[in-house]
């Protein structure tokens, strides 16, 4: 059985602008220890989905579909059963780490804290359970670490503390939204090799978001590609990046391999006027007519009219 | 100590600080410092000047004006220090319910507060103490029921801004509930602007008290308070000055003490300004 299983998620926000469709019909599914990565250009949807499923979205928000979650319809629990699986069965981080610490806080002050909502223990337990979970996500000096403040920290170090804070209680989900994007490159490539390891020894579940193809194919075992709102296609990793179905995904994958000066044409449509048929066909160079009046289905992980799977 | 620190405000913030010290202390040991009862009447030694047994002089009863200004301290002091905890404690209540529940119960606190706001304070004490006389209590009450607006209006804003900060969706997305975000998150980033303007206010309310009293609207005769002391200098500003010079000189060094350190720990805790560093 899948641990996290989304159905027709429909995610939309009522703004002076319209109803803006944040998300459209998106189902997929993550096994347990697998890891999937949703990637997308910035304002697809990626970090809303992430939203919706630990129930975080902003009071405007209307959610309907179904988010199993080990069985259970996320959507259909009550307030305080949703608050207790935040950060014990589903932990999630962000993309500022360093805006994401309390600055009237110490730094151990708040990994301690983490651990003590989920588990009943003393201060002093999870004080050490808080210094054990600095050592483990490589902060060095611990001990000394633990009184300091988060104005004391660097990015990376940042990032280190929320990875800290969110395997605090061992979440089997572990949602990472854009976890390196404001991170040097260097240090990207040890948050990730950070993020891998401690998913393989947790055996935890992770929902990578990202817009760098390559950290999602350092990392993952399978992959969602959004646009618009909307999933376009989906699959095996290997499968997709190998043999990208999709015009969008093929585009993507040859602007990020930088062979050639590529880049994909226009820019995502505002999610209040979405066109009709595919999304994508203003921006295709393979679109026909059926592409602009019909809304193709998604048939072997691919949501397009022209191109099918070999 | 003050000549270590480099910043002209830190220095003039550490001189406040060092004032206030002084003054509390004068004000809690008042009955040891104090040379005269400062209420005791001396008929034969009227309107002295100031001399080596009368240090600042007496006034037009005899009464030894350094004692009057001792006891005094501790007059002010006192009123103002409950008044600023009435007014930090109401203004952070209702200011963190606008602020943390929103929308309808915010629009009502706020545009109550713009009522109160645009009520002028003195008119307010001399309507309380018409309607239950003047005494120390009711000046307590004048300035509290107009005071506490502006700590609520601090408060409201700041958690409002702190409300979009990203370390209060994380903490949700660690589990935590509504009481636990609103007591360890966002109260303690409120508390550096709450000090900041109480500090500052204290100032105002010291002047406040000395107005009222001045007027004969808050603290009674013969009470020691300097507002008094100014009132019952006043006839004689001509003959014996000292009277009403050395109460306010009290007065306006004491404001001076609380704007500096106001000022001092604005630019500290405040980390916008902190962080930029010339070279």
């Amino acid at each position: 059985m899948s641990l996290l299983d989304i159905v027709n998620l429909n995610i939309s926000f009522a703004t002076r602008a319209g109803v803006v469709q944040a998300s459209d019909e998106v189902s997929f599914k993550i096994r347990k220890g697998e890891a999937l990565c949703l990637i997308g250009e910035s304002g697809c949807g990626k970090s809303i989905v992430a939203l919706g499923i630990m129930r975080l979205l902003p009071g405007n928000a209307r959610i309907s579909g179904k988010i199993f979650f080990n069985g259970r319809d996320l959507l259909s629990l009550h307030k305080k059963a949703m608050r207790k699986m935040r950060g014990r069965d589903i932990a999630m981080i962000f993309e500022q780490p360093a805006g994401c610490l309390n600055p009237v806080l110490s730094v151990g002050n708040q990994i301690a804290e983490a651990v003590k909502i989920h588990e009943n223990c003393s201060g002093k337990i999870s004080r050490q359970r808080a210094v054990d979970l600095m050592a483990l996500v490589g902060i060095p000096c611990p001990c000394k670490r633990y009184s300091q403040y988060p104005y004391e920290f660097s990015g990376g170090m940042a990032q280190r503390v929320m990875i800290a804070m969110a395997l605090a209680s061992h979440p089997s989900l572990l949602i990472a939204d854009e976890p390196t994007t404001s991170l040097d490159v260097t240090i990207q490539a040890q948050i990730i090799e950070l993020l891998k390891n401690l998913v393989s020894q947790f055996n935890t579940s992770l929902l990578l978001i990202t817009h760098d193809l390559g950290v999602a194919a350092q990392m993952c075992d399978s992959v969602v590609v959004m646009y618009a709102g909307g999933i376009i296609e989906k699959g095996r990793m290997s499968d997709v990046f190998k043999n990208p179905g999709h015009p969008y995904t093929q585009a993507l994958l040859k602007a990020a391999s930088g062979k050639e000066p590529a880049s994909v044409k226009g820019s995502v449509p505002e999610l209040t006027r979405l066109p009709d048929g595919c999304r994508f066909h203003p921006r295709c160079e393979l679109s026909q007519d059926i592409c602009r009046k019909i809304m193709p289905q998604m048939k072997k992980g691919v949501k397009c009219h022209i191109q099918k799977k070999t | 100590m003050l000549l270590h620190i480099t910043n002209k405000k830190d220095r003039l913030a550490v001189l406040g600080m060092i004032i206030l010290l002084l003054l509390t202390f004068i004000a809690i040991l008042a009955p040891y410092i104090a040379p005269y009862d400062p209420v005791e009447l001396n008929l034969t030694q009227r309107l002295l000047s100031p001399s080596i047994k009368h240090l600042l002089g007496t006034d037009s009863v005899g009464r030894d004006i350094l004692s009057r200004i001792i006891y005094g301290t501790r007059i002010s002091l006192m009123i103002a220090v409950i008044v600023v905890i009435i007014e930090v404690f109401f203004g952070v209540v209702v200011g963190t319910a606008a602020g943390y529940f929103g929308r309808a119960v915010d629009e009502i606190i706020m545009r109550l507060a713009d009522i109160l706001l645009a009520f002028p304070g003195i008119i307010l004490a001399l309507v309380i103490a018409g309607l239950l006389g003047s005494s120390i209590m009711n000046l307590i009450i004048a300035l509290t029921s107009v005071g506490w607006v502006r700590y609520a209006r601090v408060v409201r804003g700041s958690i409002l801004s702190i409300k979009k900060e990203g370390f209060i969706e994380s903490a949700r997305a660690i589990g935590c509930s509504n009481l636990r975000i609103a007591s360890r998150h966002i109260l303690p980033n409120i508390i550096s602007p709450v000090i900041v303007l109480a500090t500052l206010n204290m100032g105002t309310i010291i002047i406040s008290i000395a107005g009222l009293s001045f007027l004969g609207l808050g603290v009674q005769p013969p009470t020691p308070e300097w507002g008094i002391m100014l009132n019952e200098g006043k006839p004689f500003m001509e003959s014996a000055p000292h009277l009403m010079i050395f109460p306010g000189l009290m007065i306006m060094i004491t404001v001076l003490a609380f704007n500096f350190l106001g000022d001092g720990l604005r630019d500290i805790l405040d980390m916008r300004i902190n962080d930029i560093v010339e070279y």
